[in-house]
């Protein structure tokens, strides 16, 4: 954009600017979008056979390929999945995980964010003696595997009367969610301008009030990638809902699981696809919506691991 | 509204030496962060490391006995095969997904049109669970009707490619997957490395009539190494913790043949009842990362003081 406003004196001197406009069949290009090209298609094979596959019959699949578009396409496996696949005991489908993980994705979602803004915003504007030191060892905890706090966990639930139920595996999200959220929004905080912070100061408002009023307004589309970030994480996570939970209160990803890998009964693949389809739907719808942001959520998580 | 937010207040505390119920406010918001960092964090990794060397079975008791846990899990066959086989995905998984990564993001970045298509189509693996991904694998490398069965029927009929049954490669299947799935995500960080390289840089190495290529290896690539270093720490520290993808792909099998150390863990945590064998192998894995993360702080952080 800059370069059309330079002066016409220059323009002149430099000749023609850019590089020579080219054949749009060159050698290069042949080269560039063929190999851009040929990894898409590795890239979408596998929603491609996902979705195939589950709307063919399992005779089709049977004699058919993999590959091959479904000659009788039937919805049938997708209610199956939905409402009839049986872990277990519970012959209900996925519908039970599905209403498992969005009472578990509400209320962590609302909480881990609350609290991790409100800390990030005390770290960005109220440091006191120490908080740099907790923050320190907050973000050196992300790094910690999950496996050397598992149990300790287990212990702590298992007093507050938590174990096994929504509320514990919520409680369990929300500190697990904290070091990332919290780095995202201090680091969001700190590159506000400070005299914000001060004029709302001089004007008498407290912590709360500046919070509230000054940064909360300011910072929706930070708040926005936090829930990207927070919605595509706890939905897609297994290894808390597994142990923090019991068969009733189940996550999706984890009844999933259960559905596809049990050992009894004859593999319907086509329910199993549907199924895969149907847990994975969240996070790609949320995806292919939030686009950009989407982005910049990793990007953050990335720029200052 | 406490004493302590009034300004003037504030003014005349910071005059005095710093109390306690200064900042007031501040210091019960960070009591969430304060906790999780002290009794979750700092806690439960101390409580699970000194655990490591007692004889816990069911419950976690304190019976002191050294070293015998660990030596126990290097005695065991499946911890060795876990070892070997993260070993293998590590090293493949690294090298492969910052090679590709940073050829995708230099394709994209050859100012080509559809860039965000393109984009769009190499992230979206990422924003999947592992669990969906392992499911979606392990129909395609389903032997009978999924890639094995297609080219078979395509007349190929000794066509063989089938990772998951053959203990020898199954952990190749699961790198597949892997790679599918992570590729994008690094592709994405190198994008906005080499997207914050100065244009002159081009510019000049095209008046030198230095080749594309070239000056990717010699110019821009060493110009990345914070880039590198970032994307290889988040990539190193996810792979010690691969477990959600084996247990949809392969659940280990066949056999133990392509177990990971946190299915160890979680294994004998909660299935075997062998609390001791699961906090010993949970601290080898802590092990890991911090042979990963030291020398990264280290060089990023030692000298300069921590921003």
């Amino acid at each position: 954009m800059a370069e059309t406003m330079s002066p016409p004196k220059s323009r002149l001197l430099d000749g023609p600017r850019g590089s020579k406009p080219k054949s749009r069949f060159s050698r290069r290009n042949i080269f560039l979008y063929g190999t851009l090209l040929l990894v898409s298609v590795y890239y979408l094979l596998p929603l491609y056979v996902m979705v195939v596959t589950s709307l063919k019959g399992m005779p089709e699949i049977r004699l058919g390929n993999i590959f091959a578009p479904p000659v009788d396409i039937t919805f049938e496996p997708w209610v199956k999945a939905w409402a009839e696949a049986c872990t277990g005991i519970n012959c209900d489908g996925l519908s039970r995980g599905f209403g498992n993980s969005i009472k578990i994705l509400v209320p962590s979602v609302a909480l881990s964010i609350a609290i991790a803004s409100v800390n990030g915003y005390a770290l960005a504007n109220w440091k006191f003696k120490g908080s740099e030191v907790f923050f320190t060892i907050l973000i050196i905890g992300a790094f910690i595997p999950y496996q050397t706090m598992i149990y300790p966990i287990v212990i702590m639930l298992r007093e507050i009367k938590l174990m096994g139920s929504l509320w514990g595996l919520v409680l369990v999200h929300t500190v697990f969610g904290m070091p990332i959220l919290t780095l995202l929004f201090r680091n969001y905080f700190t590159s506000l301008p400070e005299e914000l912070f001060k004029a709302a100061r001089v004007d008498g408002a407290g912590f709360w009030g500046i919070y509230f009023r000054v940064m909360l307004p300011m910072s929706i589309p930070i708040f926005v990638v936090a829930m990207i970030l927070q919605v595509t994480g706890i939905w897609n996570d297994f290894l808390f809902g597994v142990i923090y939970t019991k068969p009733e209160t189940y996550p999706m990803t984890v009844q999933l699981n259960n559905i596809v890998n049990s050992v009894q009964g004859v593999k319907e693949y086509n329910v199993n696809m549907a199924a895969t389809l149907l847990t994975g739907l969240v996070p790609l719808i949320i995806y292919f919506v939030s686009g950009k942001l989407f982005v910049r959520g990793i990007a953050a998580g990335a720029v200052k691991g | 509204m406490s004493h302590a937010e009034n300004p003037r207040g504030a003014e005349r505390s910071a005059r005095r030496p710093r109390q306690l119920f200064r900042n007031l406010n501040a210091k019960f918001a960070s009591l969430p962060m304060i906790l999780t960092a002290l009794v979750v964090f700092v806690g439960g990794t101390a409580w699970t490391v000194a655990h490591s060397f007692t004889k816990s079975r069911l419950l976690p008791k304190w019976d002191f006995v050294g070293f015998d846990q660990y030596e126990r899990l290097w005695n065991s066959n499946r911890w060795m095969i876990s070892v070997e086989n993260l070993m293998i995905y590590g090293v493949c998984s690294l090298v492969l997904t910052m090679v590709l990564g940073f050829t995708l993001a230099a394709l994209l970045d050859r100012k080509i049109r559809f860039e965000s298509a393109f984009r769009t189509i190499f992230l979206y693996p990422f924003a999947l669970s592992f669990i969906v991904t392992g499911l979606a694998w392990q129909w395609i490398l389903n032997p009978d009707f999924g890639l094995q069965g297609v080219v078979r029927g395509w007349g190929w009929e000794s066509f063989t490619f089938d990772p998951l049954n053959n203990p020898d490669i199954v952990i190749f299947g699961v790198l597949i997957a892997g790679l599918w799935q992570g590729t994008g995500f690094v592709m994405v960080i190198m994008l906005a490395g080499l997207r914050g390289i100065d244009e002159d840089i081009w510019k000049a190495s095209r008046v030198d009539g230095i080749g594309v290529a070239k000056t990717y290896v010699r110019v821009i690539i060493p110009m990345m190494r914070p880039v590198f270093v970032t994307a290889l720490v988040i990539i190193a520290s996810g792979i010690i913790k691969l477990y959600d993808l084996v247990v949809a792909q392969t659940n280990g099998g066949p056999g133990i043949s392509s177990e990971v150390p946190a299915k160890y863990v979680i294994n004998y945590m909660f299935q075997a009842q062998n609390l001791g064998q699961g906090f010993a192998a949970s601290t080898m894995m802590l092990l890991s990362v911090i042979i990963v993360l030291v020398p990264w702080a280290y060089l990023e952080f030692g000298g300069k003081k921590r921003g």
